[in-house]
């Protein structure tokens, strides 16, 4: 099959399927019509789908106990990692919170890296020191446990990108919970004062661990809360409405007009993390339906089938091929060994010379290198 | 005095220490991380949302005078984001009012190291908050601990920063029937002898004197008996019980899980110092801690990260030069 292109007609709310994504202090925003290649789509399938399993093996390694600590699961909000990182170059910069697999993923990191650091093992993207929470690839600054911590550091890679004058931009997410955090309106204020080249984006997956977002939040318009800050908010499902929304974000940004925020609508399947079943504060009708009828993965095979860019055996194989990275990966992941032990204090600082660390007691000396 | 065969995990002490103190005042109330629908995170406040209501256990974080608030934080890790209020706002008002306004509030919490959740979410801070003037911290071990102590925390009329531990949550203990009253508190700035002996002192405070007990029980097969002393209170310090048994002892061991600079193990190497105690040791004082790192993910790195029952040993036996 050669290169089909196709035109499609945008998409935003999952209600009416006409209306327009939702703008804040913006004349206009994103096309309303968006390109979609057979390459870029068959790719952005394969993304999601390796995520999507990927995220699925990871909740059979917890439960078998081999990942242990905090486990939080992407799947269900796919499209938003997938669609982000198509609007934005590998060259920009990227933070999130904790929910960071999908992240580490599209930032470049492997499958195979990604489980052996959640099963803390050598051959982990972090050595097996950080764990889920703690993931890093050169511009991707993780993985960060506290909520809302992420979003000054974002607004801080933001400046660096200005200073340096590299075009550059950075992409501080965070979700509906961290959106009430006091630290997110001063980094809005900074941002905006010194046309900080920052999207700011807001992944609401309508639950803040267990609060509903109409509990938690006075305005749950959160494409709004950067007040003089434009915004806009897309459906977070549709992969092509995000990556849309952030080429028009990443314009926005790089023509010197400062920074911007997005929300993008989105839904996890999964508890808030593995400690959590997910149904005490949302029904099991309510997880089903968005599966059914919203499914990010879903949705895109769907449009593309249904436009004859691709086969239902071509899918297939492809489906066939991740279940076999992962199980790959997975294989990796609970065989290599663990760190050794005389990494333990390494890493403390850069850059700097050997160190002697304190163990349990005054008589265990302990070397710590750069 | 009868022992009633209940074992009672932390967490269920912890849970009726706040239900006999709502029920008693009604100024007490309850400010929570997902409490209420999610039954908080680690469901320490189950069902109190469902007993007392809206007005009593809440998720808004907003001050109401002449209340008196038990603030819950998920993990004390989180108490970094709101420490200025609880430095600045807390400890410090009375003073600074010169008398006029008390801060009766309890911010309590899991503090310390779990099970694989890595750096940002493993750290102690008990030492941090003990620095400060204004604060008392309290460091419970069993379940009689956690219960006497809460209660003491909330009658208290003075901010206390009351660190539980995650890992205690689900230990089951025996509690005496003194301890299933509900006038039972245990007094904030007293620790305990939970194991006498002649031959060293050995101090600690939250789940370590657990281990401090386990490794004493090993070591008394070779005819060394420790003195196990279970802090409480981690200010203000109870110094002069460590003293009466240094000594006796004229041997000091201390036992902590946070990391060795400045911090509990140092404060009381200082103070014996200080004191009548120093001129009866026979030996410099031991202090086993946590390394000093921050605390990896790996399992066998975690556990290397932290004491185990066979450093206490080590130091012990170092400590009597045997």
């Amino acid at each position: 099959c050669t290169l089909t292109t196709y035109i499609q007609t945008y998409l935003s709310h999952q209600e009416t399927k006409e209306s327009k994504c939702d703008l804040h202090r913006l004349e206009e925003g994103p096309p309303e019509k968006a390109e979609l290649t057979r390459d870029q789509g068959l790719q952005y399938y394969r993304t999601m789908q390796t995520i999507r399993r990927m995220e699925l093996k990871a909740d059979q390694l917890y439960k078998q106990k081999i990942i242990r600590g905090f486990c939080h699961l992407y799947d269900g909000q796919e499209a938003c990692a997938a669609g982000i990182e198509a609007g934005i170059n590998p060259t920009d910069h990227l933070i999130t919170a904790y929910r960071a697999h999908g992240y580490t993923y599209t930032r470049g990191v492997s499958v195979k890296e990604i489980l052996a650091e959640l099963t803390g093992r050598k051959g982990g993207v972090a050595k097996g020191k950080g764990g889920s929470m703690h993931m890093y690839a050169p511009c991707f600054y993780g993985g960060n446990g506290i909520v809302g911590a992420q979003v000054p550091l974002g607004a801080g890679i933001a400046l660096a990108c200005q200073y340096q004058g590299n075009n550059q931009l950075c992409v501080s997410l965070y979700g509906d919970g961290a959106a009430n955090q006091g630290q997110l309106f001063e980094a809005y204020n900074m941002a905006a004062l010194w046309k900080l080249p920052c999207i700011f984006i807001c992944e609401n997956n309508k639950y803040g661990m267990g609060t509903s977002v109409e509990r938690a939040a006075a305005s749950t318009d959160y494409y709004k809360r950067g007040d003089y800050i434009p915004g806009l908010r897309v459906d977070g499902m549709d992969v092509l409405c995000v990556r849309e929304a952030t080429k028009f974000a990443a314009d926005h940004c790089r023509s010197g007009k400062g920074p911007i925020v997005m929300e993008l609508q989105t839904y996890r399947y999964h508890g808030h993390s593995m400690s959590d079943p997910g149904v005490s504060y949302r029904t099991r009708e309510e997880i089903q339906e968005v599966r059914s009828k919203s499914d990010p993965i879903s949705m895109l095979k769907e449009r593309m089938l249904s436009h004859n860019m691709a086969s239902v055996e071509e899918f297939k194989e492809m489906d066939v091929e991740i279940r076999k990275e992962v199980e790959e990966a997975a294989q990796f992941a609970t065989s290599d060994p663990e760190p050794p032990l005389d990494d333990l204090c390494n890493h403390i600082f850069y850059n700097n010379p050997p160190l002697e660390v304190r163990g349990t007691h005054p008589w265990a000396k302990l070397k710590s290198l750069s | 005095m009868g022992l009633i065969e209940t074992e009672l995990t932390e967490s269920d002490p912890v849970w009726s220490a706040m239900d006999e103190e709502l029920e008693r005042d009604e100024r007490v109330f309850l400010m929570v991380e997902e409490v209420a629908q999610y039954d908080g995170a680690l469901q320490v406040s189950r069902g109190l949302w469902k007993k007392y209501g809206d007005k009593r256990i809440s998720t808004l974080p907003f001050l109401r005078a002449g209340l008196r608030p038990i603030c819950e934080f998920m993990t004390f890790n989180f108490s970094m984001q709101a420490i200025d209020q609880v430095i600045n706002s807390a400890a410090k008002t009375y003073y600074m009012s010169a008398g006029l306004q008390p801060v009766p509030i309890v911010f309590r919490g899991p503090n310390g190291a779990s099970a694989g959740v890595a750096a940002q979410h493993s750290q102690c801070f008990a030492a941090w908050y003990a620095h400060c003037p204004g604060l008392k911290v309290v460091s419970p071990w069993n379940s009689e601990d956690a219960k006497g102590l809460l209660k003491s925390a909330i009658r208290e009329d003075n901010p206390v920063v009351f660190l539980e531990n995650e890992l205690m949550y689900g230990v089951p203990f025996e509690m005496s029937e003194e301890s299933q009253s509900k006038d039972f508190t245990i007094p904030i700035g007293k620790a305990k002898v939970e194991r006498p002996g002649d031959h060293v002192t050995v101090v600690s405070h939250s789940r370590l004197v657990g281990h401090c007990l386990d490794a004493a029980a090993v070591l008394a097969k070779e005819g060394i008996e420790c003195e196990v002393i279970n802090l409480r209170t981690i200010r203000p310090m109870d110094v002069e019980s460590i003293e009466a048994s240094v000594m006796k002892t004229n041997h000091l061991v201390t036992v902590e899980g946070g990391w060795p600079q400045f911090g509990v193990g140092a404060e009381i190497c200082a103070r014996i110092m200080e004191g009548p105690a120093f001129n009866y040791l026979d030996a410099p004082v031991t202090r086993v801690t946590g390394v000093d790192i921050p605390m990896p993910y790996a399992k066998i790195l975690e556990d290397h990260s932290v004491p185990q029952i066979k450093d206490i040993i080590f130091s012990i036996k170092k400590t009597l030069n045997v």
